[in-house]
């Protein structure tokens, strides 16, 4: 067996102001092997960050461990910080400094010499069609440049873990879907192990695409984002003229399907194969003489797992939180879900 | 961590920081041009007029003050990188500690030696005496203290993350009184007993006294050693509350 590029071990972290205290990251296991992409998807304040940040070297964790390729971070950070590659969520490249530059200075920082450290600058600089904006000052570029500069100096050192902390945050979506082909592409290419978080549905939702599905600082699921959905199913969605045939509609449905629910006029069947299961419930309830007024079959989404797991909707959670993942270990406060609010089920499951 | 490794480490993050300077000429202007403002708006102020003398004891005082602002100015450009993801970044890699804090601290301060040499230059002709070697020891002397001051600024950049009215507050409450009370700007013999004590309890007192002297010519054994004790205090101070202060990860 190989030793894990990432293996964390009940990772906490606790920030506390004044008399609270905020647990934000909570006895976090997680493991990941060389050379996988995986995602870490969850709302803002979920705890991604932090624990990315503790992995990293970047925040030093309340209790429980982090091994990266075999080394404690916490103990030997600066043995760690010789393995990854790092992109924040702001960016890494100064503003008033020039992209090739920055690039060269992390390549002379991992101690390689200068030749080397320009050559290894340009090679990477090309690989992300920035050669023409490389002698450019930063706070020239446009976001998605200098997001690849950003990139660019996550991987001049060649590291065999990369880290991209909410990379496409900010971005236009042309540029985002731009962005997460390169990511793609540099992985199948590099082989190198990168772990990514977001609260983007869409960066997650490849099939094979591996998802740790983080909320309130625990690992509420892990697996290809394809099994994630298929665990689910498909949802048949049925609309009625009124609530009476509805509740009529939804008492014959449960004698055939364990998943039924009522939502005023509609009813909603989770099903393995919903295009082949709507038929049949059509047909169905047709013979028992209900009207039905409209039908919809879907295929699950990543968010409508989050809300099977959680009784909330990750998209709401975003804008319940504000725009950004809390990046300040300083005031925890500011960006995380109040933990004395309800849970906000009832307006969700609609 | 080896002393090579960390001389190695100063100089990339000192080269990436004054890159953006050398790119921008129009700051070099100013940083030229500021000190003769000073000079020529200053110096027909004092007792006794532009002679030589006053001259004399003027200079290595600008100097000296350049030195300390220029210095308290390295915690505010490390704020400018703490906001964008460039610090964090710079914290991740394998570049030491100590050698992120020097690197920052001596950029701030190599400028101000441009500055020295273009004041002593420009006040030459009016009767300002050279001592090459006396400005050599003054301004090593002023390097040192600077580095402690650029550790203590950039320790005060770190404590006010977010806060960017915290770090100028105290910059500027302490700056005017460290100045005034060291004699930078106008001599302190007339001065009451109390700011006299105040005046003997700050470092850059005795740093700016053996300036002085040595830009003077003169080397009087305790005088200089009284400032070398100065600016390495203030050294030794900065560099520990500052690395101290960086190796507090949260």
């Amino acid at each position: 067996m190989s030793t894990p590029a990432i293996e964390t071990t009940d990772l906490t972290k606790t920030f506390t102001s004044g008399k609270t205290a905020t647990t934000a990251v909570d006895r976090l296991i997680l493991t990941i092997e060389p050379g996988e992409l995986v995602a870490l998807l969850g709302p803002n304040g979920a705890g991604k960050s932090t624990t990315l940040k503790m992995i990293t070297t970047l925040l030093t964790p309340t209790s429980g461990t982090v091994r990266l390729l075999g080394h404690d971070v916490a103990k030997r950070p600066a043995e760690a910080r010789r393995h990854f590659g790092f992109v924040g969520q702001g960016n890494s490249a100064g503003s008033l400094q020039h992209g090739r530059d920055e690039v060269v200075v992390q390549a002379l920082a991992h101690g390689l010499g200068r030749r080397q450290a320009a050559a290894r600058a340009d090679e990477i600089i090309d690989a992300l069609g920035l050669a023409d904006f490389a002698h450019r000052p930063v706070e020239r570029l446009s976001g998605g440049q200098r997001r690849r500069f950003d990139i660019a100096i996550g991987l001049v050192n060649r590291p065999e873990v990369l880290f991209l902390d909410e990379p496409s945050t900010g971005l236009d979506p042309a540029s985002r879907a731009h962005l997460q082909g390169i990511i793609r592409e540099l992985h199948e290419e590099t082989g190198a192990t990168m772990v990514l978080t977001t609260h983007y549905l869409d960066e997650a939702d490849a099939p094979s695409q591996r998802v740790v599905i983080i909320d309130h600082g625990r690992v509420i699921a892990d697996d290809t984002a394809g099994a994630l959905k298929a665990g689910l199913g498909d949802l048949v969605t049925l609309h009625f003229d009124d609530v009476c045939r509805a509740a009529a509609a939804a008492d014959a449905l449960r004698r055939q399907h364990d998943r039924v629910e009522e939502a005023g006029t509609s009813v909603g069947v989770r099903t393995d194969d919903g295009p082949t299961a709507g038929l049949t419930i059509l047909d169905g309830l047709r013979d028992a003489g209900l009207q039905i007024a409209g039908i919809e079959t879907s295929h699950a989404s990543l968010d409508d797992v989050f809300l099977h797991l959680t009784g909330r909707s990750l998209r709401e959670s975003d804008s319940e939180t504000g725009e950004s993942e809390d990046v300040d270990p300083d005031s925890p406060d500011d960006n995380r879900p109040d933990p004395t609010e309800p849970n906000p089920t009832e307006e969700v499951a609609a | 961590m080896s002393i090579p490794t960390i001389a190695r480490h100063t100089s990339i993050v000192f080269s990436r920081e004054v890159r953006p300077l050398l790119r921008s000429p129009f700051q070099m202007v100013i940083a030229v041009v500021q000190p003769i403002m000073f000079l020529a708006l200053f110096a027909p102020l004092l007792p006794g007029g532009a002679t030589a003398e006053t001259l004399q004891w003027f200079v290595p005082g600008m100097v000296a003050m350049s030195c300390l602002a220029a210095a308290t100015m390295t915690g505010s450009n490390l704020m400018l990188e703490m906001a964008t993801g460039s610090h964090e970044r710079l914290l991740v890699s394998p570049l030491t500690r100590s050698s992120l804090l020097l690197g920052r601290a001596l950029k701030e301060v190599v400028p101000v030696i441009a500055q020295a040499l273009v004041l002593v230059l420009l006040t030459w002709p009016f009767g300002f005496a050279i001592h090459p070697l006396g400005i050599l020891g003054g301004v090593a002397l002023l390097a040192l203290f600077s580095v402690g001051v650029g550790a203590l600024s950039f320790a005060l950049g770190l404590a006010s993350k977010h806060q960017d009215w915290l770090f100028w507050t105290v910059q500027q409450t302490l700056l005017f009184p460290v100045l005034l009370s060291a004699g930078v700007l106008l001599p302190l013999d007339g001065a009451p007993t109390w700011l006299r004590w105040l005046s003997q309890a700050n470092p850059m007192t005795h740093v700016v006294a053996a300036t002085r002297e040595l830009f003077a010519g003169r080397y009087p054994a305790d005088t200089l050693l009284a400032g070398l004790a100065g600016a390495v205090v203030v050294l030794v101070i900065g560099l520990a509350v500052g690395i101290r202060r960086m190796q507090r990860a949260d």
